[in-house]
């Protein structure tokens, strides 16, 4: 198009992630994805295919695991979101499933744990009684190039069992 | 990755939504993004205008009318999947559901969305088919219907104007006095949460003495469009449904003409039409006589 109107290329948006309200003015075209880690600095969220294959790029969005490239900025307006970066609380202490990713030896290099992580924390938090097979289906929208999913299972399968109290 | 430049709109109303079509040109529509962020992302799309119809309020309801089950067209996947109007009156549409995508696709995406993108092997529009839906449409000449039956124009081409859009569809669910309906849906496609490579859905209305009252079959993957095989459901129509009858109509499956693309054959698509609908009728079956009115 010729002549782009300022006021439909950039929006202010507001949105909490992890506690936090930030608003920024952002171009409309900018997915979450980015604006995430390029103006909020939250490197922790992946990008791996961008074009919703891969997973990496899940974040929690008003209680829900969704795909971070697939949805743009402007679009999370007023909502309130949690990334990998706050899934651990202030004091340190782990997620649950973070917790079973370190004991379960759940990750190698590392690139798709914070879609792992994140999907597993909302489906698990929503129910902790999943057994393998559904988590298995949980997670079938995340790619792991390096552990074969054992791991990966075995953790979730741990952090479910501690969260709902098992021991 | 970024989209191309494009001016962003987020209109409230309908009639907001159809004053944007009819006066701006180059236009995608943003229902859940699951389809149209990749393309944007890769720059197979590049709108001058993207209208996101996520603030457009009433389009995301899950009513029961007198012509069916209307379902609008913003309703989340996940939301269709759950619902408990959907999972009373046409459960086979939550079953389907559980084949799209996976839990972060499904919490975006919608069932408009997907009837609008038209992957020929998705299993939203091969649901639409199956229950002859009707498909409601927006645009500045005012709002109008399309059967599914004429809402595939070609290939993940929808039946809609430039200026339109899908506001939501009517599933004309089925019941009947003194019958029990049974449905099936089972798909084969290389990862879980693919696209199938073909799918089947069934639904028999069955009488006391196990006679098919009323029966549809629709396939996914075949074609460009789903197809509904209309002759295998007049074979089944006033006939006992058992196993010997499920074999014989699901081989019409395999008679039909395949499409066919670099990786499937439509040999084996037709294999896969066979063993698919097989499964569909079976299920379909044991929950017609379940004593189950599912
Ligand atoms: S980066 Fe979003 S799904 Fe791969
Ligand atoms: S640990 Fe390397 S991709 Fe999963």
């Amino acid at each position: 198009m010729s002549e782009l109107d300022h006021a439909q290329t950039t929006r202010h948006i507001s949105v909490t992630v992890n506690g936090t309200v930030y608003e920024r003015d952002v171009l409309t075209r900018t997915h979450l994805g980015d604006f995430l880690r390029q103006e909020l600095g939250l490197t922790g969220t992946h990008l791996g295919c961008e074009h919703g294959v891969c997973g990496a790029c899940t974040i929690i969005l008003d209680g829900q695991p969704i795909r971070s490239c697939l949805m743009l900025a402007v679009q999370a307006n007023g909502a309130t979101i949690r990334t990998i970066e706050g899934l651990a609380q202030a004091d340190g202490t782990l997620h649950p499933v973070q917790e079973a990713f370190w004991d379960k030896h759940g990750l190698q290099c590392g690139f798709c744990t914070p879609g792992m992580v994140t999907t597993l924390a909302a489906v698990l938090e929503a129910d902790p009684t999943l057994d393998e097979t559904a988590i298995r289906e949980a997670i079938s929208g995340n790619i792991c190039r390096c552990t074969g999913y054992e791991t990966i299972v075995d953790a979730a399968l741990q952090a479910a069992s501690r969260m709902r109290g098992d021991h | 990755m970024k989209a191309s430049a494009f001016a962003y709109h987020d209109p409230k109303t309908v009639q907001e939504l159809n004053s944007l079509l009819g006066s701006l040109d180059n236009v995608r529509i943003l229902a859940g993004g699951q389809s149209l962020m990749p393309m944007l992302n890769m720059r197979y799309a590049f709108p001058d205008h993207v209208i996101d119809i996520n603030h457009i309020a009433g389009l995301a309801e899950v009513v029961m009318t007198p012509q069916g089950l209307r379902i609008g067209a913003m309703t989340r996947q996940r939301i269709v999947r759950e619902h408990p109007l959907v999972l009373e009156h046409a459960p086979v549409l939550a079953e389907a559901l559980h084949w799209v995508g996976h839990v972060q696709t499904r919490a975006r995406g919608t069932i408009g969305g997907s009837l609008c993108h038209l992957d020929p092997a998705a299993e939203q529009p091969c649901i639409a088919a199956l229950y002859d839906a009707v498909l409601h449409v927006s645009g500045p000449r005012g709002p109008r219907d399309v059967a599914m039956r004429d809402w595939v124009m070609s290939y993940m081409t929808p039946n809609l104007e430039p200026d339109e859009a899908l506001l939501g569809l009517t599933l004309p669910v089925w019941s009947a006095q003194g019958q029990t309906i049974g449905h099936g849906f089972h798909e084969f496609a290389r990862r879980h949460g693919d696209y199938a490579i073909v799918a089947a859905a069934a639904l028999v209305s069955l009488d006391a003495g196990g006679v098919v009252r009323r029966a549809s079959i629709a396939l996914a993957g075949v074609d460009v469009k789903p197809v509904r095989l209309a002759v295998a459901e007049q074979a089944l129509v006033g006939h006992v449904l058992d196993q010997a009858l499920i074999g014989t109509v699901s081989a019409m499956a395999a008679t039909i003409e395949m499409m066919e693309d670099a990786h499937i054959t439509p040999a084996y698509r037709g294999r896969l039409a066979q063993t698919m609908t097989k499964r569909a009728l079976s299920d379909a079956l044991n929950r017609a006589t379940g004593g189950r009115n599912v």
